[in-house]
């Protein structure tokens, strides 16, 4: 037998040994093991496995962990004054899971800072305070396109328009804002937040 | 308590975990690849592979195995993305175009995982549990057999075996990565990621719109995305994703299993030659760095300068709430430090000196603490360049933990570390010339350009992360980047086998009054040196196209 074809044969039998490593072991981590976290996971922990639903009025209404739009019925892209405003979003038109992601825009890119200039004016106005006092957070778009939080910050500046919008007391929409702010976990992790959804569906139930 | 304080302590939690981890971990890992039993479960595997174990294996055999298995999980996922439409729990996706499929099997294969589709419109169940995550095992472990036949080279004289590639491949799945990827899995999802295969649906939101409710096996694909440093988004929006990423708790976690492996593997490699100070030295370099490159990224995100982020009062743009500045640029520094190319922010909206931060990590080559195995033996190379420098200042044939570094080593050695900005700087250079490809390309001006260098730089670098302003879905992109990733990849692991098979076969020398004692503290000042000198005098012209003209701009 030639030197080559006894090395021809070599590679045919390592090549045909790892065709059967890479099968075994996508039994092993990609049937065996997914399918013990998904056990465990659908046992323990079924809520969150299955995207932590939040329920209003008996139905699901969304995932406490994705944030979701408040536009006015019917008109995208208009914001609602009744509903507490989530952070812009470039996923698709906004919030659409389908498209998650960000904006991309560079720190010096000139689209980018005439985008910022003209969210801060339109949440100013919207909420009838001075553009200084608009938050970061309310002015750029997340990471995700999905966030469900907010800055305490931007929860503030939105009290007294939700309050007069539903004809609240700005006290009583206030202190939920309170009740749905959460600090640092354990005190020293991230940043501060309120949870959107999970404050709207507190206002929601209030009924004013 | 401040941001700035709050992130100072984030950092000290992270580095008393990864502290507790480096002894039981790496010392665990030693024994796992100096053992001799067998468990039940490899024997099994063992007998279905159709290898020997206990054979072992010169360099060119254990390349070869590293080969052929990275050749057979390439066509293997190749294939599968592209029956997908026929496969079941496809989620009504298409199959996925032939440049696609090959950039996305290249990409996972070598541990990349760059990713010019958007998992949540592309992927469906099988091709994302039992393709894509296969490989976030797989390709974690061919990594670490690399390293550690590069290791037990050092530690072994007059023989050129290297082990078995059969049994390292299986043992790191078997006995590593499958256990803590499962204990990892299950806190994510205990924090909110999901797990569950079913189908998308839609539900009425509170304000009476529509919004879909994803799906799939997330918590299992993201912990060994992290824990392998693989980095591939099982969503577009990859650790960003509340379902991937759910808390600043679970952020933190990530950053720890993205960084745990690495580091402790110069635990391993202290054992393993025998001196546990000489891993300390290694790990002390990798250390320093990615510290010094932790303060650098949370001084310049903070100081957000550019003119939007100036207009927003605070580099916000592209970062989550739940995160904010500090957890994310502690973030971007250990995922581009490392393989991973996972992200919880997006690079491309970072300042401009930020963003530079992350391509300099990854031009570094992915070496403080770098990926899992990758970041290993890129640092011993390193150290090889290290002594070698040193002993050229003395005049002495240099020495590494008892090794020769002679004419053939530093050759090995010096082509490993011209691959990867060879390969980097070509694409570039070439995609810049050509008319079409900076079409792609979201941002005007020097970060456009940025763009283009990350995509070839986190390609060629195994990482995977990206300016994700640029179209990558294009044919030049898929097959370009795609090739890169092969050729970053699997051409330095040649020279490093052939290295590794080199200094095996020397007989050591023993320590002499004139051996650099590269046990010491001053051996890993030089070696950080050497490290940035290189990288900097390689790669500075490209960064001052760049990152530095968009930051002095």
């Amino acid at each position: 037998m030639s030197l080559s074809s006894q090395s021809l044969r070599g590679t045919l039998r390592v090549t045909w040994a790892a065709f059967r490593a890479l099968l075994v072991l996508t039994v092993v981590t990609g049937v065996i093991y997914p399918l013990a976290v998904f056990g465990v996971a659908q046992t323990a922990f079924h809520s969150g496995a299955n995207g932590s639903p939040v329920r209003a009025d008996g139905r699901v209404v969304g995932s406490a962990l994705l944030g979701q739009s408040f536009d006015l019925p019917g008109k995208p892209g208009t914001p609602d004054p009744q509903w507490f405003q989530p952070r812009p979003s470039a996923a698709g038109t906004g919030y659409d899971t389908r498209a998650s992601g960000a904006s991309n825009l560079g720190p010096t890119n000139p689209a980018l800072t005439k985008l910022i200039d003209s969210r801060r004016a339109q949440v100013a106005a919207f909420n009838h305070v001075a553009p200084s006092q608009v938050p970061p957070d309310a002015v750029t778009a997340s990471g995700s396109g999905l966030d469900p939080d907010i800055s305490p910050a931007y929860a503030k500046i939105q009290v007294d328009r939700v309050a007069a919008a539903r004809h609240l007391s700005p006290a009583e929409v206030a202190h939920l804002v309170a009740a749905h702010t959460d600090g640092r976990q354990l005190g020293f992790m991230g940043e501060p937040t309120v949870n959107v959804l999970q404050l709207n569906v507190a206002l929601n139930a209030l009924k004013g | 308590m401040s941001s700035i304080s709050a992130d100072a302590l984030q950092v000290l939690a992270l580095i008393v975990a990864l502290a507790l981890a480096y002894r039981p971990l790496g010392d665990y890992m030693a024994a796992v690849y100096s053992s001799k039993e067998h468990l039940r479960a490899e024997r099994w595997i063992y007998r279905c592979v159709g290898a020997d174990p206990d054979r072992e294996m010169r360099w060119p055999a254990y390349l070869r195995g590293v080969l052929a298995f990275s050749l057979v999980s390439v066509l293997f996922l190749y294939l599968l993305q592209r029956v997908q439409n026929h496969l079941p729990g496809s989620l009504g996706f298409a199959a996925v175009t032939p440049q696609q499929a090959f950039n996305t099997a290249a990409s996972f294969v070598t541990n990349t995982n760059w990713q010019s589709y958007s998992g949540e419109s592309t992927m469906g169940h099988v091709v994302q549990t039992g393709g894509l995550a296969v490989q976030n095992f797989v390709s974690a472990a061919v990594g670490i057999a690399v390293a550690i036949a590069l290791v037990r080279g050092f530690a072994r004289s007059r023989t050129g075996e290297l082990g078995n590639f059969w049994a390292d491949l299986v043992r790191t799945t078997v006995r590593i990565l499958l256990p803590l990827a499962f204990l990892a899995a299950i806190v994510l999802v205990a924090c909110g990621a999901i797990e569950n295969f079913g189908n998308w649906h839609d539900v009425t939101t509170l304000s009476g719109a529509h919004q879909g409710m994803p799906v799939g096996g997330v918590a299992s694909q993201e912990s060994i995305k992290e824990l392998g440093t693989n980095g591939g988004g099982f969503f577009n929006a990859n650790s960003a994703h509340p379902f991937e990423n759910p808390s600043a708790f679970t952020n933190l976690f990530e950053i720890f299993l993205i960084l745990v492996i690495p580091f402790s593997l110069t635990r391993t490699f202290g054992r393993m030659v025998g001196s546990i100070k000489q891993g300390y030295a290694i790990l002390a370099a990798m250390g320093i760095i990615w510290l010094g490159f932790v303060v650098l990224m949370s001084w310049t995100e903070y100081a957000h300068p550019g003119a939007a982020l100036q207009a927003a009062h605070a580099a916000m743009e592209g970062k989550e709430q739940r995160f904010g500045v500090g957890s994310s640029s502690l973030f971007a520094t250990s995922t581009t430090l490392t393989s991973t190319g996972a992200v919880d922010a997006f690079h491309s909206s970072f300042t401009a000196f930020g963003g530079g931060l992350t391509l300099l990590s990854m031009m570094l080559g992915e070496i403080a603490p770098g990926g899992t195995g990758s970041g290993l033996y890129g640092m011993l190379i390193m150290a090889v360049i290290a002594v070698f420098i040193a002993g050229l200042m003395v005049g002495r044939t240099p020495e590494y933990l008892g090794k020769k570094i002679g004419g053939r080593e530093i050759k090995f050695a010096a082509c490993y570390i011209l691959i990867t900005p060879a390969v980097a700087l070509v694409f570039t250079a070439i995609a810049m010339a050509l008319p079409t490809p900076v079409h792609s390309a979201l941002n005007p001006g020097a970060h456009g350009f940025s763009e283009v260098l990350y995509a070839y730089t986190s390609a060629a670098n195994n990482n995977g992360s990206a300016f994700a302003g640029l179209n990558a879905n294009t044919d030049w992109f898929n097959t370009t980047t795609g090739i890169a990733t092969l050729l970053g990849r699997f051409l330095p692991m040649v020279f490093v086998l052939a290295l590794a098979g080199s200094l095996g076969q020397q007989q050591p020398v023993p320590v002499g009054a004139g051996t650099l004692r590269t046990e010491k503290p001053l051996f890993a000042a030089l070696l950080v040196g050497a490290v940035l000198i290189i990288t900097g005098l390689t790669y500075f012209p490209a960064l001052a196209l760049g990152p530095i003209a968009e930051g002095l701009s």
